[in-house]
């Protein structure tokens, strides 16, 4: 306990005198968010400092080992750090899929030589990574997909197609799902690759969503060359990395909101935009009775995933529960977004000017709709629910 | 929150001493006039010579002093078993208002009985059909020599009949605070009845009936009051449980269109989603617990939090499990039914999951 202690008065110290003050400012635009990358433009000096000494004390990936450009940090003395970093208000540094996704897979499953190349340049924020997995005709069903890799001598060659990839217009290379054995039953031939976008028949086409935003592409391949040392893990293997991967991304639900409710409550939303009533409180209270159910709900999420973590480091699974994690963590997202809007009123439906930053609550609003069908829908987490925690026999 | 040694050995110890003394069947028993002192007399006791009656009671007075988590494992259990025992008046509500007294004499006489379980004891708090604990029309009038005496009437006096000692909330001139009322005092009449859920329950009058006053005034009430709805919770997440367990089992075991219905994916869903809920609702209900026994500045939000959520779970759970039972669920001879009129009772007693809503907003301040 001491140790920590000591630790948390380092880190403080630490963020004092290197955090600069605009990077303690709340994050306002998406053009606040540092993704990193080959084509990254920092948006000030201020942003590119930052994500330099925090890579350098290796604490943007604070769990990683200190030789593929992490920390060593125990789960303790990260959470430290966040809690640190959250005190002054200190923005995250860089963030992408090489950060939360391919990080995690190649740690656990990547060769030495993966390790090494590309652990160190995801830390330093050089390459920014995107994910591969759905396809037009595989979503839930996501063992399905059908887009190619045959294997050569000295490489794969890859023709296919790809949905739903995250920013794949902007990323520098994708980690993806190919099929290498297609008489294998569905999930057996499926393998793990790394690819650069930068490849010869590689092309993307932003899709547009409801929200005005396109955070999302298809991404095509045609006759791709993929060097053999590209794949992670065994050949058609992948299906064991994705699991892994999609168990992981699930278990890292349950964080604060981003955007225009990151450490903002309703409560405290509703009263500025609505107004007190003689004893202070929300001066319409049917909108404040839903706003403290939700509350309340977040408040019991809140507890259901600390305990959940809890367990987790005391060395007990978390497993299939991470499903539970996802389902209700992005209903309640959704639901938070929905009684936003009723707090804003005909504010929120603003879709440009000054005042709501270009229409932020419609759009964050309309973007929330995603949260329970990306990284598996709501149903999807409800069957596994069904089958692997309740055990109840199979439909 | 994960228990530490001493919790889980305390929850192994009511989780076997329920299962082996507590059944459902006692509620029907009760009901039916089988068992005529209003509750589970053996199991009462057994809970006193395991010294579950005295864990909130502090050492000195014959107690375990285990703590608010510790209360919680024990109602918990109670809850999964359907307990008929003046549990949460006595052990929990009537201990920690004379624990909270600051008062050596009401505590010396009372305490050590409630802690072995030979004195029964009860909160009269309420008053009209809602709880609206601090609106109170009884009053206490200071009589210079003659003491204290209260005039009014109480209403959902838990196991008042049973009781040796009731705690009875009053306005002094100033604000609500607690009095110390004994069974046959003068003045006091006792309309005792059975609620939905079998328990017995009084209505109450008080026709200047002598009185002692406790101590600490409106602090001894809240703290009563907190400690009630936290423990509360935790009974209404083992009755969640349960019902859960035991839905879960049918739908296993029932077979319709040649299969198990369990397997249909639209009751897949709603266990699933019922599952989830109850997690959440157990989670939160302990973490209250544990800030209360730390005394942490958010208990005042989290216990409400908790008690609301609890509530909504355990009529959720119980309106699902009489449901997915089919006719069955319907039944007298299927327990279900008696789960979710305790869920009904334990959900609106200490204030139901509108008022806890509410009294979280004001802790939140809005």
């Amino acid at each position: 306990m001491a140790e920590l202690e000591a630790w948390r008065m380092d880190v403080r110290d630490w963020l004092a005198a290197n955090c600069p003050d605009a990077m303690r400012e709340p994050v306002r635009s998406a053009d606040d968010h540092v993704w990193g990358g080959r084509r990254w433009v920092f948006a000030s000096e201020a942003q590119r400092l930052w994500l330099e000494r925090m890579a350098a004390k290796g604490w943007t990936a604070p769990e990683w080992p200190v030789e593929y450009g992490g920390a060593g940090l125990s789960p303790e003395a990260h959470a430290v750090l966040r809690e640190e970093m959250a005190r002054i208000g200190a923005r995250t540094p860089v963030s992408n899929f090489g950060f939360w996704m391919l990080g995690p897979a190649l740690l656990k499953f990547g060769s030495e030589a993966q390790k090494r190349r590309h652990l160190p340049a995801i830390a330093r924020g050089e390459i920014r990574w995107c994910q591969g997995y759905s396809e037009p005709g595989a979503g839930s069903d996501l063992a399905s997909l059908q887009t190619r890799a045959e294997a050569h001598d000295d490489d794969f060659v890859v023709n296919g197609r790809k949905i739903w990839t995250s920013y794949a217009d902007r990323a520098d290379c994708m980690f993806c799902l190919v099929r290498t054995d297609p008489d294998a039953r569905k999930q057996a031939g499926i393998s793990f690759l790394l690819l650069d976008m930068e490849s010869e028949g590689v092309s993307t086409r932003p899709i547009q969503l409801i929200s005005g935003e396109s955070p999302f592409c298809e991404t095509f391949f045609d006759d791709v060359s993929v060097p053999r040392e590209n794949l992670v893990g065994e050949l058609n293997q992948g299906w064991t990395i994705a699991k892994y991967l999609l168990t992981h991304e699930r278990e890292n639900i349950g964080g604060e909101p981003p955007g225009l409710l990151k450490g903002r409550d309703l409560g405290t939303m509703a009263l500025a935009a609505i107004g007190a009533d003689a004893e202070g409180r929300i001066d319409a209270p049917s909108l404040r009775h839903d706003i403290a159910g939700l509350e309340i709900d977040a408040m019991a999420f809140r507890a259901l995933v600390d305990d959940v973590r809890a367990r987790a480091e005391a060395g007990q699974g978390v497993g299939a529960r991470s499903a539970m994690l996802k389902y209700y963590g992005t209903e309640l997202n959704k639901r938070r977004y929905d009684l936003m809007m009723d707090v804003m009123g005909a504010e929120a439906l603003e879709w440009e000017g000054e005042r709501t930053h270009g229409g932020q609550y419609a759009r964050e609003w309309l973007r929330s709709k995603g949260n329970s069908i990306e990284g598996g829908t709501s149903e999807i987490m409800l069957d596994i629910v069904a089958a692997h925690v309740l055990e109840l026999p199979r439909g | 929150m994960l228990l530490n040694d001493d919790q889980r050995m305390l929850a192994d110890l009511a989780a076997r001493l329920f299962t082996d003394k507590a059944d459902p069947d006692t509620v029907r028993a009760i009901r039916d006039g089988r068992i005529d002192s209003g509750y589970d007399q053996t199991l009462w006791q057994a809970m006193g010579e395991a010294g579950l009656t005295g864990i909130l009671v502090p050492e000195a007075h014959g107690g375990m002093d285990f703590g608010l988590v510790g209360a919680g494992l024990v109602a918990r259990e109670a809850g999964r078993r359907l307990a008929m025992t003046p549990y949460v008046s006595s052990a929990v509500l009537a201990a920690t208002a004379l624990g909270a007294a600051d008062d050596d004499d009401l505590r010396a006489r009372w305490l050590p009985g409630i802690a072995d379980a030979s004195a029964i004891a009860t909160l009269a708090c309420d008053e009209g059909r809602h709880h609206r604990p601090h609106d109170l029309a009884t009053r206490a009038e200071a009589g210079g020599d003659d003491g204290w005496h209260l005039q009014g009437e109480k209403t959902l006096v838990n196991d008042a009949a049973q009781a040796d000692l009731l705690l009875v909330s009053a306005h002094d001139g100033d604000g609500p605070r607690l009095f110390a009322v004994e069974a046959g005092a003068a003045g006091l009449t006792i309309e005792s009845t059975q609620l939905l859920d079998s328990r017995s329950c009084a209505r109450i009058t008080l026709e200047h009936t002598p009185a002692q006053p406790l101590g600490a005034g409106r602090p001894a009430l809240d703290a009563s009051l907190r400690a009630g709805r936290a423990v509360l919770a935790a009974e209404l997440v083992g009755i969640a449980r349960e019902v859960f367990a035991r839905t879960l089992g049918y739908l296993h075991e029932r077979r319709q269109f040649g299969r198990a219905i369990g397997s249909f994916q639209a009751l897949q869903h709603r266990a699933a989603h019922l599952s989830v809920e109850i997690e959440m609702a157990e989670a939160l209900a302990f973490r209250a617990l544990e800030a209360c026994d730390r005394d942490e500045p958010g208990a005042d939000a989290l216990v409400p939090a908790a008690k609301a959520k609890a509530a909504a779970v355990a009529r959720l759970t119980a309106a699902e499990g009489v449901q997915m039972h089919g006719g069955m669920g319907m039944t007298d001879e299927f327990d279900i039914g008696l789960f979710m009129k305790r869920a009904r009772a334990a959900g609106h007693a200490l204030g139901d999951y509108r008022y806890c809503t509410d009294a979280f907003a004001r802790a939140r301040g809005y």
